[in-house]
């Protein structure tokens, strides 16, 4: 048996290995041909703007006047930016922001997932309603929110005072802010979670869990044994992006508090559209992006190397 | 271990009647399997025992216990999917302590079980990889260590050699029934394949279209099929069948001008007043050589010897039979075949049902 095999495989080898010179070049030049919109299109809308703002980030010049001209002012920016303490205030506000609304998030996305993952009458519509607020503008979200949370004549204190309790500012503080804006998000985005935690739990076949129901195992030990870990690539996935999207959040906090009061819910991202936009100090509000940038190509990057992992033990 | 009792059981979905007023008994410690063509209620069946099927009617009785309510995990039973159902996330070693764990048992208990498993399957090299880097045949090796981890009272296999090349699939069968016969565990085992119900089962349980057909032993279960549908079923090449068509004298053969004497039909046959099928293994049929106890004139068509054995066909009008001829030297002429009169079957033509006599149990 093994002799035939052999000398059947090796005829058709001899014979392509002729061509083979001729097919890889013009192989080449289709894959090349293939790739090339797609490649421009990168070249031009993702790695010349990176490589300005880069470079920009080594200058103080302003884009509103910039017949002032450009002045090289190597790593002052940076070094200006990380010794300034109200920086540093940001970044703890947003590490706060994203470490609260994620965590909600990736909870509430897991269990309501988990639920919909079981077979019950309606549950497509209710999927489908849980899916809207995704479909929003995030800033549409915020003045949603924004009047919601209205300390006069917002529903949410309406509710409170009802209730016999005080009513809350909740915009004006930054801590009550934190968790509005919190909530704002959460709302927005948890559908997200919801619907790639049920693509993954649906991915698992249903004789795991017969499997393991003969095994003897909990309701609570199946999920955390078996469904939890076999879904933990998608929901990684589902993390790297929320983690990324919620600490670069802007918008909502446009629309929601103004960054106010003060600038104590200001995000890092706020800051940056704050000082080239408002300001118009285009170099420190680039340098204060490529730091951004790094600390969200960093984080993936652990988070992909996790995934690899992860990917090579199945 | 546990007598394993099914009262009436039947199981609907919907308007379709799955599996239809069954009732068996598996003793404690037997080796019973379900065998039957696909869709024939078999898998159904074993779910229900399992308790991942819910019964429509009827009972399902282990040691005498009604079951019907408890939940697999409450029935101390353990099962072998016939898709791997291993957890992919965990490995080996974590997989066969899976049972284990889930129910708290103590480390040091698990640890000893462990070890009696592995020895007996011989995992002892792959505790540490995963499923997905097994070969199917070690994957369902595991789901069976698995099983019979924690020394579950019945054990109940689909079709578990089924996604298994087929020479280790041989293999796993000695060691599956080697294995049964040392537990002393109560198994059911569904498969859809005869050999392997003819080679593993204390009892076979032969099922078509949602009933019980027959239940017998593999010996019985071939020399004395109750219907026509056991005798197709069990056997290979299967049995031969041909309508006698009563002539004076004897028995015309279906729509050839073959003609059987009236005296190999029993008289109980022959008072039955029914229409009569004839069914006969091709075993029983032999090329003539002038010593058969029944010749009958009929064309043989092809001759395959395979050593021992000649294998041949041969016409009954325009239908063709197989014979196979166990002697061997090559012997006979082409022109007639020779019958066992004691291998000849008979059946209602339209029940497919034995014409029943007092020695043979229907």
């Amino acid at each position: 048996m093994t002799v035939t095999d052999q000398s059947q495989n090796s005829t058709p080898t001899r014979r392509s290995s002729a061509a083979t010179g001729r097919k890889k070049s013009s192989g080449r030049l289709m894959i090349f041909g293939f790739l090339s919109p797609t490649l421009l299109i990168l070249i031009f809308m993702v790695a010349y703007p990176i490589i300005s703002l880069i470079s920009y980030s080594f200058y103080n010049f302003s884009a509103l006047n910039p017949h002032e001209g450009y002045k090289w002012v190597g790593l002052d920016n940076y070094t200006y930016l990380l010794s300034d303490k109200a920086l540093w205030q940001r970044f703890i506000f947003t590490g706060k922001f994203v470490f609260v609304c994620v965590s909600l998030q990736m909870v509430i996305g897991i269990f309501v997932g988990y639920q919909l993952q079981k077979k019950f009458k309606g549950r497509d519509v209710i999927f489908t309603l849980l899916m809207m607020p995704m479909m929003l503008s995030p800033v549409v979200v915020g003045f949603l929110w924004r009047y919601m949370l209205n300390s006069e004549w917002g529903v949410v204190n309406y509710l409170i005072s009802s209730l016999g309790l005080e009513k809350v500012l909740w915009l004006s503080q930054a801590t009550p802010a934190l968790f509005a804006a919190a909530a704002a998000d959460t709302w927005m985005w948890t559908p997200f979670i919801i619907l790639l935690a049920t693509a993954a739990f649906r991915g698992i076949p249903e004789t795991i869990y017969e499997a393991a129901e003969v095994d003897g195992a909990s309701p609570a030990y199946k999920f955390f044994r078996l469904t939890l870990p076999m879904s933990a690539p998608v929901l990684f996935i589902a993390l790297i992006l929320r983690l990324i999207d919620s600490f670069k959040q802007y918008d909502l906090f446009f629309a929601l508090t103004g960054g106010g009061p003060g600038s104590s819910t200001e995000t890092v991202s706020f800051a940056v559209a704050k000082t080239a936009f408002n300001y118009f100090y285009t170099g420190e509000a680039s340098a204060l992006a490529v730091i951004l940038l790094f600390i969200i190509i960093g984080l993936s990057m652990i988070l992909v190397r996790h995934l690899n992992k992860m990917g090579e033990k199945y | 271990m546990a007598k394993v009792e099914l009262k009436n059981l039947s199981i609907e979905f919907g308007a379709f009647k799955a599996v239809d007023d069954v009732n068996l008994t598996v003793a404690d410690g037997e080796f019973a399997v379900y065998l039957g063509p696909s869709g024939c209620g078999k898998t159904t069946t074993l779910r229900a025992v399992a308790g991942l099927q819910e019964a429509t009617q009827g009972d399902i009785l282990f040691d005498g216990q009604r079951v019907n309510d408890q939940s697999p995990s409450e029935r101390n039973i353990a099962m072998v999917f016939q898709f791997v159902s291993l957890y992919p996330n965990l490995n080996i070693r974590e997989n066969i302590i899976f049972p284990l764990k889930a129910r708290g048992v103590a480390k040091a208990d698990i640890a000893r079980k462990l070890d009696w498993v592995v020895e007996i399957f011989k995992l002892g090299d792959e505790l540490k990889r995963y499923p997905g880097a097994l070969p199917p045949g070690t994957t369902q090796k595991v789901a069976l260590a698995r099983a019979v981890v924690r020394n579950p009272a019945v054990l109940l296999l689909d079709e578990p050699l089924s996604a298994i090349d087929e020479q280790f699939r041989e293999e796993m069968r000695w060691e599956l029934g080697h294995l049964q016969r040392e537990l002393g565990v109560t198994t059911i085992y569904v498969t859809h394949d005869q050999r392997e119900a003819m080679s593993l089962a204390d009892r076979i349980v032969l099922m078509n279209d949602s009933k019980i057909v027959q239940v017998a032993d593999p010996q019985s279960m071939f020399f004395e099929p109750n219907s026509e549908f056991s005798g197709r079923f069990i056997g290979s090449p299967s049995m031969n069948f041909v309508d006698l068509i009563p002539v004076d004298p004897g028995f015309r053969l279906g729509d050839s001008q073959a003609i059987l004497p009236a005296e190999a039909v029993p008289e109980h046959v022959r008072n039955a007043k029914r229409p009569i099928r004839m069914g006969v293994r091709p075993r029983d049929v032999q090329l003539v050589d002038g010593a058969a106890p029944i010749e009958i004139k009929l064309p043989v068509q092809d001759i395959f010897s395979v050593g021992r054995e000649r294998y041949f066909t041969f016409k009954i009008g325009d239908g063709l039979a197989q014979g196979v001829d166990v002697r061997a030297e090559a012997q006979g002429a082409a022109t007639s075949i020779g019958l066992r009169p004691e291998g000849l079957k008979f059946f209602d033509a339209q029940t497919g049902h034995r014409i029943a006599t007092d020695e043979v149990a229907a």
